[in-house]
């Protein structure tokens, strides 16, 4: 199985003596915890680190899921402008929750999401990650259940609402219809192109799901190909019936071996597609995040402007509410510095992320594509070898 | 048939993927916007050459002995692939996976049934008695013919014929080819005449009418399932070593103009007859005349048989009196009730092989869709780069994308040989209709040895008292005494007819033994080829499925690091 471990920094040196700073995460043995509705699955989060700023070489610390989406949430909040690793959704369907495929599909995701964090420049260096790394599991439950109301919330979700109320409070206030956009061509062509990714990446998912199913599909039509072959064998008896028995026995293996490539494919192919998608999806809400803070920009711009002429006719009437409104203008003026200086991280943060996006996507398919490749050069050499098998006991079964 | 059916289902998914494939321009990697003949070119010889059942483009009948082949599906272990096209020369797979062609003059030897192999391959082929005979024929040409006189309905009814092309080389045929036009109507009394001739014989039966599917289908659609249906009846017929000797073959493959075979009459007259028969039979103390006993009771028209008949049935199972004659052929119970243990084994295994076959398609189309759409992914990521990352993933994904829709159509093409391979279990389920045919045929001969026995002893033990009662008057009594000579006279006749009955059990359950014998022999050489070509196709679509992976694995393997 490909994980992405993590080496920090620029350098890829696995095997770095200690000088060289590391941080790896694995995620591992999920357990079901808790009873009935309230059961849930717990996995080891075990970090091994030479940072200064960690408690130890080494920790080992119980998580829960709803702990992920916190790290992710606070990561969201604090680093807008970077693409935050994406999560693996919550299930849906109760019965499947605790199904060992759909566990090990979480914890996979998990693993990466938490390795992504990690080998991240910025973000490696999150006070939040290391809490979550390593703050005991009482801690930690306290600190999930502080973030309650909007804070529970998907990110898209929560940029959506912040969208809506600050759209119509800025168009109130400008008397404009529409909310403010940037024009910046480029950056129109970036967002169509993460658009309209994500339709294509969905797609391509949604067919290699349903390969995974057609795998497990023949494997059983194989199986039952076999049993029905083995008892036609079984009624013949003779030459013909031992060659049907044979028949019937391969076509059985072969079963076998197709759920096993399904579970593969899922695993190796499908899952990472999937990712792809989540982050495309985690792009978006940075998107988002940039218009927001477009937004915030501007208006904040029209409102010094409001406030200066303001000023002005205050300072002409000799108004004693002069010293005020200069202290406002003053606060107004920080924050939106502070406004422009946030905008425009966000958006030297994302054509930094965009470029190192793309780039590690080239990988993650690469070996995505591989894995595919390899598994299924593997089955049908598999599925050769065992009918290849077969024909000199045919052969005998004729003579 | 599973044949037909799935003949269509793939020419539907073939031709729409086809137009998918054909609006979407792949850009080559390094150059702009070459043209892409080679690819649109391929998928157009793809759609014509691909049509699941039709002949195979390159191979002629000599030199394409699929048989005398199959050592050199290892040859495609070599690239013979070539890193421009995106397809392999169609004539691979045909030569070497189609170990039974489509309409060519191939399978010379003569039936084009899945498990016919021309007969130079030196395997176990299965040949009617001299191996050069051949009776080829093909049902073609459907038309549209009206019904000319004694119809009160104005414009007549109107009927469809069917063109029958017979080629041979048998010499009782007196011509080497010949066609004549028919009716389904004249299958039907083909059919009927051939069960009347051929007791105990497997005789295949004929194609249903589907009086329903006739009203409700399109009726081009009908015509065709129809023409195909007749096909094959006719040449499993022609198949059979015996009947394609037959009288009433040789007839309704030759003479022009209306069949001049007897018809089977509707039941309503047939009752009507064998009702007007009745009170003579009744009153009079007419037996049956022996030449109408080597026909069962139940398809004639004989009434009072039938009564007998049934009331003696009814005394054999009932148990009262042990019937006089048994079935005390105690291996023929055995086989009897082996080959019902066969037919619902058959049946089972035809299912099977069923879902397999729409496994292997549905496996077959979802590889494509994905191969679609990551050619889509490619051309986007392409026209909207920004960043050579981007350039080299869309090269990436076309490699895969290209090794996924070679994939789908290595599995559809694998799908077509095998759907043709394991019809084979279809055939033999329809075989087993005729041994029911044949078996029950030997069932209502014996039943009427038993009833005619039941009679005679009957008739004789009246003749007994009739004389004991006659003895006792001195000088006999002329009634009684007419009345013992005209009963002796009966005995004599129900005698005879007794003896021809017999005659006509045994030979039944002749034909029953010889038959039995030679399904075991053909069951085996078809099911051995069937399996032999079934895995032999598994195998080949395998090795090329295989090699079109390795090589996409081999493209990706840089992106593999040490933790894998």
């Amino acid at each position: 199985m490909i994980t992405v471990r993590s080496v920090s920094g620029s350098s890829q040196s696995p095997r770095s003596p200690s000088s060289q700073p590391f941080l790896s995460v694995s995620v591992t043995d999920p357990v079901k915890l808790g009873n009935g509705v309230q059961a849930y699955i717990s996995y080891r989060v075990i970090t091994k680190t030479n940072f200064p700023e960690y408690q130890g070489p080494e920790k080992i610390v119980i998580r829960r899921y709803s702990d992920f989406v916190w790290l992710r949430d606070r990561l969201f909040e604090k680093y807008k402008g970077i693409f935050i690793p994406p999560l693996p959704e919550k299930s849906a369907v109760e019965k499947f929750r605790f199904s060992a495929e759909f566990i090990e599909m979480r914890r996979q995701a998990l693993d990466i999401f938490v390795n992504r964090i990690a080998s991240h420049q910025e973000l490696q260096q999150s006070e939040d990650l290391r809490t979550f790394l390593q703050a005991d599991e009482e801690m930690m439950e306290r600190l999930r259940s502080h973030e309650t109301g909007i804070f529970k919330k998907k990110p898209a979700d929560l940029m959506q609402i912040f969208k809506d109320v600050q759209s119509r409070v800025s168009d109130v206030v400008l008397g404009k219809e529409k909310p403010v956009e940037e024009s910046n061509p480029e950056y129109e062509k970036l967002k169509n192109y993460v658009f309209e990714l994500e339709n294509h990446l969905a797609e391509a998912q949604k067919h290699a799901y349903r390969l995974v199913k057609r795998h497990r599909e023949l494997g059983q039509s194989l199986s039952d190909f076999g049993k029905a072959a083995k008892l036609l064998g079984a009624c013949e008896g003779n030459a013909l019936g031992k060659a049907f028995s044979e028949l019937g026995a391969k076509s059985e293996t072969l079963s076998i071996k197709l759920q096993k490539e399904a579970h593969q494919l899922l695993m190796s192919f499908e899952e990472p597609l999937k990712d792809y998608v989540r982050a495309v999806q985690s792009i978006k809400a940075t998107i988002a995040e940039r218009a927001n803070a477009f937004r915030q920009q501007c208006e904040l711009a029209e409102t010094i402007k409001l406030k200066e002429i303001n000023l002005d006719k205050l300072m002409l009437t000799r108004s004693d509410k002069v010293g005020e409104a200069e202290i406002e203008y003053k606060e107004l003026k920080a924050a939106s510095e502070e406004a422009t200086n946030r905008f425009e991280t966000i958006v030297r943060l994302m054509n930094e992320e965009i470029v190192r996006f793309q780039e590690q996507k080239t990988v993650d398919m690469g070996i995505a594509f591989h894995e595919f490749a390899k598994g299924q050069a593997r089955l049908a050499n598999g599925i050769a070898d065992a009918w290849r098998s077969l024909l000199p006991k045919l052969e005998v079964c004729s003579s | 048939m599973m044949g037909s059916e799935n003949q269509g289902f793939e020419e539907a998914h073939l031709y729409a993927s086809k137009e998918e494939m054909e609006n979407l321009v792949l850009d080559e990697p390094l150059n702009d916007n070459k043209s892409h003949s080679n690819y649109r070119s391929a998928l157009s010889s793809l759609a014509d050459t691909h049509h699941p059942l039709s002949p195979p483009v390159a191979a002629t009948p000599a030199d394409s002995d699929p048989l005398l082949a199959p050592p050199s599906y290892s040859d495609f272990g070599n690239p013979s692939i070539h890193d421009n096209s995106y397809l392999d020369p169609p004539s691979y797979a045909d030569v070497t996976f189609s170990p039974f062609d489509g309409d060519t003059g191939n399978d010379i030897n003569g039936i084009e049934s899945p498990s016919k192999s021309s007969d130079n391959s030196g395997s176990l082929s299965r040949s009617p008695s001299s191996s050069s005979e051949y009776i080829k024929i093909t049902v073609s040409n459907p038309q549209k013919e009206q019904e000319t006189s004694n119809s009160l309905v104005p414009g007549g009814n109107t009927y469809v014929t069917y063109l029958i092309t017979t080629r041979t080389n048998i010499p009782e045929f007196g011509a080497s080819e010949f066609s004549v036009r028919r009716r389904f109507r004249d299958i039907v009394t083909l059919s009927d005449r051939l069960a009347e001739s051929y007791r105990g014989y497997f005789v295949p039966p004929r194609p249903d009418k589907n009086v329903v599917e006739s009203q409700v289908m399109q009726k081009q659609e009908f015509v065709e399932q129809r023409r195909v249906a007749l096909e094959k009846y006719l040449r499993r017929l022609a198949d059979h070593p015996v009947i394609r000797k037959s009288d009433e073959l040789k007839v309704f493959l030759q003479v022009q103009g209306k069949l001049p075979l007897p018809t089977s009459t509707d039941v309503a007259s047939r009752m009507l007859d064998g009702a007007a028969k009745l009170p003579k039979q009744l009153f009079g103390e007419s037996a049956v005349a022996p030449h109408e006993i080597v026909q069962p009771a139940k398809g004639g028209r004989d009434l009072l048989r039938l009564f007998k008949e049934l009331r003696q049935s009814m005394a054999n199972d009932w148990g009262g009196s042990k019937p006089p004659v048994v079935e005390e052929d105690k291996e023929f119970l055995e086989r009897k009730e082996k080959m019902h243990e066969l037919e619902q084994q058959l049946s089972n295994a035809s299912q099977q092989a069923e879902s397999l076959v729409k496994a292997q398609q549905d496996m077959g189309e979802t590889m494509g869709e994905l191969g679609l759409a990551f050619i889509k992914l490619t051309k986007f990521e392409n026209e909207e780069a920004m960043f050579n990352s981007q350039r080299v993933r869309a090269a990436d994904m076309k490699g895969l994308a290209t090794a996924a829709v070679k994939a789908s159509r290595f599995y559809r093409e694998l799908n077509a040989q095998t759907v043709k391979h394991l019809d084979t279990f279809h055939e033999y389920l329809g075989l087993m209709l005729s041994v029911n045919g044949a078996f029950s045929d030997r069932s209502s001969a014996l039943l009427t040895v038993q009833t005619l026995i039941s009679e005679l002893d009957s008739l004789h033990s009246r003749a007994e008292k009739l004389e004991s009662a006659s003895s006792k008057i001195f000088g006999g009594d002329k009634s009684r005494i007419h009345k013992l000579e005209e009963l002796k006279e009966t005995i004599r006749v129900t005698e005879d007819a007794k003896n021809v009955a017999i005659r006509e059990y045994e030979r039944i359950k002749e034909n029953n033994r010889s038959e039995l014998e030679r399904l075991d022999a053909e069951r085996k050489s078809d099911f051995l080829n069937m399996l032999k070509g079934f895995v032999l196709n598994q195998v080949g679509y395998a090795e090329k499925i295989a090699n079109v992976w390795t090589k996409v694995a081999e493209e990706t393997s840089g992106y593999v690091r040490e933790s894998s």
